[in-house]
């Protein structure tokens, strides 16, 4: 008989409560020693290596890389008697549960059957539809918590009715709360279902008055406390509270509920319904510094139409040369050619505004920020000292910096300290936009996408590659001569990069 | 921005100076003599405390692993300080004091006292569960630089009983970081300890980063120089040479025994790790930095030592290896098998002898835990199974 072990999610950071899994080291069929590493995870606090508990073979990987897990969710269940297998499911660990219970992920949380939606979100959307805060010790009521609950019950062929009926049940929960007088009904409905619903782990509950021990109690008889109105001090609930809550009658919890929709990407599309997504990681980051930067920075953007057919036709000229030969050449390599010249021509470009020092930053150095859309979403890492690379060096950071980028690698200190950005918008099929500072920097050149044009070139329409630059710039630092001569100097190196040479 | 924090620090003071640091057995594992510090030691003693840095190392790994796993609250790693920690560890003399802060996994290791012990504090099971008096090693201090104030006042206790300048003086050691020397706990100490000649060495890990900040922002000279302006010498050592780390603080803690007053000593090391498994360095730090400190590993240059000077075999090595991995599937093991404490134990040791508060609080607070009993009344399935979930 295989024996299996669980792995749950720890809390590695002193309180807390989730994790996003970022690689698996292991797979299914894998020898695992004890401290093997064998995933990758990232909390709001760091990027951490799990050591592996047991020793054995994995037997099934829980969770999947991208996932957010909450801290207490199984995420890899390993055979620890692997010898005297065949029958790799024992008793009540049945694996099945644990996939059910580790599918619910991110989006899991607000996830209502279509056409519930709305209910919910005007009934139900302080509690169904913000941000789950789980609590960090005790009787929290977190999914992560509530997910383990089952499989208690795992040999219970009741069980799985059960769970796919609980979800919704909270639904109805929802709406029959939004009128004060049928709040004990709630508690009924609210009951039947289980206290440990996503709905129910709403912030509201933070500010429900009740004791320890009668909150355990409701735990126990699965009383959702924010449905209650507390008859004790200060409206707290009592015991007697929850214990004619629970015995109140609780016929109509799952009845007619509707079949439960699988957990879908927050994304899709539901006619007639709305979702709400957590705002978190990059999202969260990028809106707050979106936020800081434009409210703080007063924009201005110019733009400028380029004819870059010389330019094109140099970055073909660069590919074939041999030293470029393990490096990717793009348009993008001479635009942040053309932006570091410019820089040292016009130096106050590439500086920031110290508020407390009332002083304005000029930096004689870049670090070239290039804004790239990941998996993540939008992060800018930028090339350190940029100034100071060859051309060579140049296009390989660059390529360097947007793969790992991409895979999700960039370090913190490869995001910090830039100081002046580029976005090519371009790779998107736009030709420009107004892009906001990245903060703590004064301007941002946004790059649009080459595109075949009529032109007027040399007193005749022709068919030209031309490309629309915009320039971004922080209006404290600089005034609109100096925005103009330095976009207006890019657009001129980029029509003929010669120019590149003669201003280095 | 770190670039400036520098700006009007001596030229080279801060990080790159060898030229003031004692060091007796370079990062080749070539010997090299000093002559305030020499050092005869013997290839037993050498092979022992070449085992005792490997095994700490171990312990230490096996503790970051068991936090990973949920096991441990927290951990404090001592990766890459092991040199400084046993050399001054094993300078000591049983008669002598350590007040330590919470990462002296090593010096409480050459105190005698369990790794276990200190696990159960980080898994919070015990507030340090061992007696002070046994082991002359006083509990893991939390509050940065508080114990130096201890040290200092202890030294003088053991002034006042005469315990100085004797066959069988006495001394403490006080272990802080370089952080901490930006406390006034620390400073205070140093002027108590100076103006009363008080017998207690200072020992100073300067691991470079308090938490994320750097020393150059703490200091704007050697902080071993600092020692000077309070009246007692300061010397600084690389801390990552066990042999220097012994000498230097042998010479410390006999001079204190002797009635000399107190020294302070500056390791000069650095931690290869976070400053606790809550925290990324990667996030203020340079990935250079730490390669750089790896070829100042403090393990290889006495590994490097022994194989050229024929002291030790590779079966030596093998043995010491297998007992490093045998001790750290002991402590895993004790880890897992470390009891929960009753809720009312945390009254057992608040006062040594009975208080009428202490009784009352723990009455009040036995009367409501016995709120629980009748909630698990009929109930009791739902309360368990998350206990249960990972057994079987």
């Amino acid at each position: 008989m295989a024996k299996l072990q669980h792995f749950k999610l720890p809390d590695v950071g002193e309180g807390l409560t989730e994790a996003d899994i970022i690689k698996w080291h292991v797979q299914p069929g894998d020898a695992v020693e004890i401290n093997q590493t064998i995933v990758e995870i990232e909390t709001a606090k760091a990027v951490v290596e799990l050591p592996c508990p047991y020793e054995g073979v994995v037997a099934e990987l829980l969770v999947e890389e991208g996932q957010t897990v909450d801290v207490g969710v199984p995420i890899i269940a390993v055979d620890v008697a692997p010898s005297d297998t065949t029958s790799v499911v024992g008793g009540d660990q049945d694996p099945e549960s644990y996939q059910n219970l580790a599918k619910p992920e991110t989006p899991a949380e607000p996830a209502e059957p279509a056409g519930q939606g709305q209910a919910a979100g005007s009934a139900a959307a302080p509690a169904a539809g913000e941000k789950r805060q789980p609590v960090l010790v005790g009787y929290g009521v977190k999914p992560g918590a509530t997910k383990r609950r089952p499989r208690k019950r795992g040999a219970d062929p009741a069980a799985a009715e059960r769970a796919t009926a609980e979800r919704p049940a909270a639904e109805p929960a929802a709406e029959a709360a939004q009128s004060a007088e049928s709040a004990e009904s709630a508690a009924a409905v609210a009951a039947s279902s289980v206290a440990v619903e996503p709905a129910s782990t709403a912030p509201g509950r933070v500010a429900v008055l009740a004791k320890p021990p009668v909150r355990k109690l409701a735990k126990d008889l699965g009383v959702d406390l924010t449905t209650l109105t507390g008859s004790g001090p200060q409206g707290s609930i009592t015991r007697a509270d929850v214990q004619a809550a629970a015995a109140s009658p609780a016929g109509t919890a799952g009845v007619g509920a509707p079949e439960r929709e699988p957990a879908v990407r927050p994304v899709a599309w539901r006619p007639g319904g709305e979702e709400r997504v957590a705002v978190k990681g990059v999202r969260k980051h990028t809106a707050a510094a979106m936020v800081r930067s434009a409210f703080t920075a007063p924009h201005v953007t110019e733009f400028l139409q380029v004819d870059v057919t010389d330019m094109m036709a140099a970055v073909r000229r660069l590919r074939s040369l041999a030293d470029f030969a393990d490096v990717k050449v793009s348009p993008l390599l001479l635009v942040a050619r053309a932006l570091l010249t410019a820089v040292r021509r016009y130096p106050m470009i590439n500086a920031s505004w110290d508020e407390p020092a009332e002083e304005i930053v000029v930096k004689h150095y870049v670090n070239l920020g290039i804004a790239a859309a990941t998996d993540r979403g939008l992060i800018v890492p930028n090339v350190k000292d940029a100034h100071a690379l060859s051309l060579v060096e140049l296009a390989t950071e660059l390529q360097r910096l947007t793969e790992i980028a991409r895979a999700g690698k960039a370090q913190p200190a490869d995001l910090s300290g830039g100081t002046i950005t580029i976005t090519n918008v371009g790779v998107f099929g736009v030709d420009t936009g107004t892009p906001i500072l990245t903060p703590g920097e004064v301007a941002i050149l946004a790059f649009g996408q080459i595109r075949d044009m009529p032109w007027v070139h040399e007193g005749e329409i022709k068919v030209r590659k031309v490309t629309t630059l915009a320039l971004s710039f922080d209006h404290r630092v600089i005034d609109g001569e100096l925005g103009s001569a330095a976009l207006r100097d890019i657009g001129a190196m980029l029509e003929d990069p010669l120019r590149m040479i003669a201003w280095a | 921005m770190t670039v400036d924090a520098s700006r009007g620090a001596p030229p080279g003071t801060l990080r790159n100076s060898s030229a003031e640091l004692v060091q007796l057995l370079t990062p080749e594992g070539e010997r090299v003599e000093h002559p305030d510090y020499p050092l005869e030691l013997t290839a037993d003693e050498i092979r022992d405390l070449y085992r005792d840095l490997v095994i700490v190392r171990r312990i230490d790994f096996e503790a970051v692993a068991l936090t990973r796993q949920g096991e441990l609250g927290i951990w404090a790693s001592l990766l890459g300080q092991e040199a400084a920690q046993i050399g001054s560890g094993r300078a000591l003399r049983d008669q002598d004091m350590v007040f330590p802060t919470y990462r002296e996994h090593a010096v409480a290791w050459c105190c005698g006292v369990e790794p276990i012990k200190l696990l159960g504090l980080y898994r919070g099971v015990n507030h340090a569960g061992w007696d002070p008096k046994e082991h002359n090693f006083h509990l893991y201090t939390i509050v940065i630089g508080a114990q130096t104030l201890h040290a200092a006042g202890y030294a003088m206790g053991i002034q006042r009983d005469g315990a100085v300048g004797t066959e069988s003086g006495a001394a403490t050691i006080a272990y802080f970081g370089d952080g901490a020397t930006s406390q006034g706990d620390v400073n205070e100490s140093f002027v108590w300890a100076s103006v009363f000649n008080a017998p207690v060495v200072f020992f100073c890990q300067n691991n470079q980063w308090a938490i994320s900040e750097p020393l150059e922002k703490q200091s704007r000279i050697p902080l071993y120089r600092r020692a000077q302006g309070f009246g007692f010498p300061g010397i600084r050592v690389d801390g990552n040479d066990v042999f220097a780390c012994l000498a230097v603080t042998r010479k410390a803690l006999d001079s204190a025994r002797d009635g000399q007053g107190p020294t302070l000593i500056e390791a000069f090391t650095y931690r290869m790790g976070a400053h606790t498994t809550t925290d990324d360095p990667t996030r203020y730090r340079l990935e250079a930095e730490l390669e750089a400190w790896k070829l100042k590993d403090p393990i290889e240059r006495v590994k490097a030592y022994l194989v050229k000077n024929e002291m030790a075999d590779s079966a030596f090595f093998d043995d010491v290896d297998a007992e490093a991995k045998q001790v750290g599937m002991d402590v895993r093991k004790q880890c897992l098998e470390l009891p929960d404490p009753g809720p009312m134990s945390i009254f057992d040791h608040v006062y040594a002898e009975p208080h009428a508060l202490i009784s009352e609080e723990q009455e009040q607070f036995a009367a409501y835990l016995a709120g629980f009993a009748d909630a698990a009344d009929g109930t009791d399935g739902a309360g368990r199974a998350d206990e249960e979930g990972n057994a079987s």
